[in-house]
């Protein structure tokens, strides 16, 4: 019924324009200094909560104020490899280009936020436990999970053909996803034989109400500078793959 | 379907006769690498007992994802495998073939080498059998995520090291229950619990790895 659909797109807004990298492209650009004016805002309140309002933790003194950027970095880092997998696996069932785009967009940034992860963890342990590094259930699944990062874009990387790195990486994300849980539980059920649970972040006393809003306000802000910075480099990626298309050519023609 | 497969199978098997050389480089390697351990440790009968697990499986992991490579590579670059690609027969199916006939090749002389370095480490002999046991179950699932890996960086400049670095951490469950396995084992705990994951997780990945290693595949000709 081709008349059907077409009166349907005409009556209702069509979203799948956006699938298309030349609708999406003014859309990102549009959409993307929002999102990272929002971050901004919500870093400096963020930080200023966490800094200035949140009381002193009463076990762990000032040195608790890195939560404030180490537990929504580490949040992000799974929410962001669970996006890239989504989009890759959209792209790889309805051969959508922007899908792989935006999942190539993705990846630096989870990796980004699992390396911040695990570098503030390390910060973090030194005053409370007394070591840089511990093999600890959720410190050694980051580790993976940053190396499944690194492993995604080293195989893009590798292909010269941006179609064939989008559905190579995308099968790759997909199997690293079914792969997360898995590696999680099975890296639990090792630390509790090797070691008791005298190191934990259970114990942390529950949580001031100034420090849950500190947080939550820095966990909306990571999430906005992420949306920002992947449809930046969304836009880059887009630019570079359809540099010979005419649209881009009069796109680039315009700024010089 | 099934004379399709048990073609491929016995294909490659013959191959991989013709070709023994290779698998003694595996086995090689696996020996290897887990008598430098000691080398480097020191010879402390204890400190060994409690490494050995561990360095044996690790040491598997990197033999068994060392033989990958051949895994598509001559098929890939004779034609072969194309025909397989736009055969009748599902390539899920063949895979499966050519799967089981790599563990066959490559991994089954780990399995059965693995005892004498356990014994190397000094593991006590009930240990060295759940050592086999645990291998004989966790390789299954080493080669079917590694064949993902070893499709998708076909033909692929550098596809040795990047096979490592995709494949490795994908590893990371196998080589833990299979530790564990051994080590409880060696401590006076029962070992079911860990050889029955292993299995399981075998079987998880037989049953979807193929689907995963035929879309790489069809990839990797686009």
């Amino acid at each position: 019924m081709p008349s059907a659909n077409l009166q349907n797109e005409s009556a209702s807004f069509n979203w799948f324009k956006y699938a298309s990298p030349q609708a999406f492209f003014p859309l990102a650009g549009a959409i993307a200094p929002w999102f990272a004016a929002f971050a901004a805002v919500l870093f400096v309140v963020g930080l200023y909560i966490g800094f200035f309002v949140a009381p002193t933790d009463a076990q762990q003194g000032e040195s608790y104020r890195i939560i404030f950027i180490h537990v929504p970095a580490a949040w992000m880092s799974m929410v962001i490899y669970l996006a890239m997998a989504f989009w890759a696996g959209i792209g790889l069932a309805f051969n959508t280009r922007l899908s792989g785009m935006m999942a190539s967009a993705l990846a630096p940034t989870g990796a980004w936020f699992t390396f911040i992860a695990l570098w503030t963890g390390a910060l973090w342990g030194r005053p409370t436990w007394g070591t840089w590094w511990v093999w600890d259930a959720r410190l050694t699944s980051e580790l993976l999970l940053l190396f499944l990062y690194f492993g995604f874009m080293a195989l893009q990387a590798a292909i010269d053909d941006p179609r064939r790195a989008d559905k190579a990486g995308a099968v790759l994300a997909l199997v690293g996803v079914i792969n997360i849980p898995i590696i999680y539980f099975s890296v639990q059920w090792w630390n509790t034989l090797h070691q008791g649970s005298s190191v934990s972040l259970k114990s942390a006393p529950t949580m001031a109400a100034t420090m849950f809003t500190g947080m939550m306000v820095m966990v909306f802000a990571c999430w906005a500078y992420a949306i920002a910075a992947a449809l930046w480099r969304v836009r880059c990626i887009i630019l570079e793959r359809e540099l010979r298309t005419d649209w881009v050519r009069a796109y680039l023609g315009k700024q010089t | 379907m099934l004379s399709v497969m048990r073609n491929v199978i016995a294909r490659d098997l013959t191959l991989a006769w013709r070709r023994r050389a290779d698998v003694f480089v595996s086995v090689l390697f696996f020996v290897i690498v887990a008598s430098l351990f000691p080398l480097g440790i020191g010879p402390e009968p204890k400190l060994l007992r409690v490494i050995g697990p561990g360095v044996v499986w690790v040491a598997a992991l990197l033999a068994s994802m060392l033989a990958l490579s051949r895994l598509f590579a001559d098929d890939y670059a004779d034609g072969t495998l194309e025909q397989m690609l736009i055969g009748a027969t599902p390539l899920s199916m063949i895979v499966i073939a050519k799967v089981f006939a790599h563990w066959i090749a490559a991994n089954l002389p780990l399995v059965l080498i693995a005892p004498l370095l356990g014994l190397q480490f000094g593991l006590p002999a009930d240990a060295l059998a759940v050592l086999a046991l645990a291998l004989a179950l966790g390789t299954p699932s080493l080669s079917l995520i590694g064949a993902i890996g070893a499709a998708l960086t076909l033909g692929l400049r550098g596809g040795g090291v990047l096979l490592a670095l995709l494949v490795l951490p994908l590893y990371a469950p196998v080589l833990i229950l299979g530790s564990l396995a051994v080590e409880a084992t060696a401590t006076g705990m029962t070992a079911q619990p860990y050889l029955l994951l292993l299995a399981a997780m075998s079987l998880a990945a037989l049953s979807l790895a193929p689907w995963a290693i035929a879309a790489a595949l069809r990839i990797s000709y686009e």
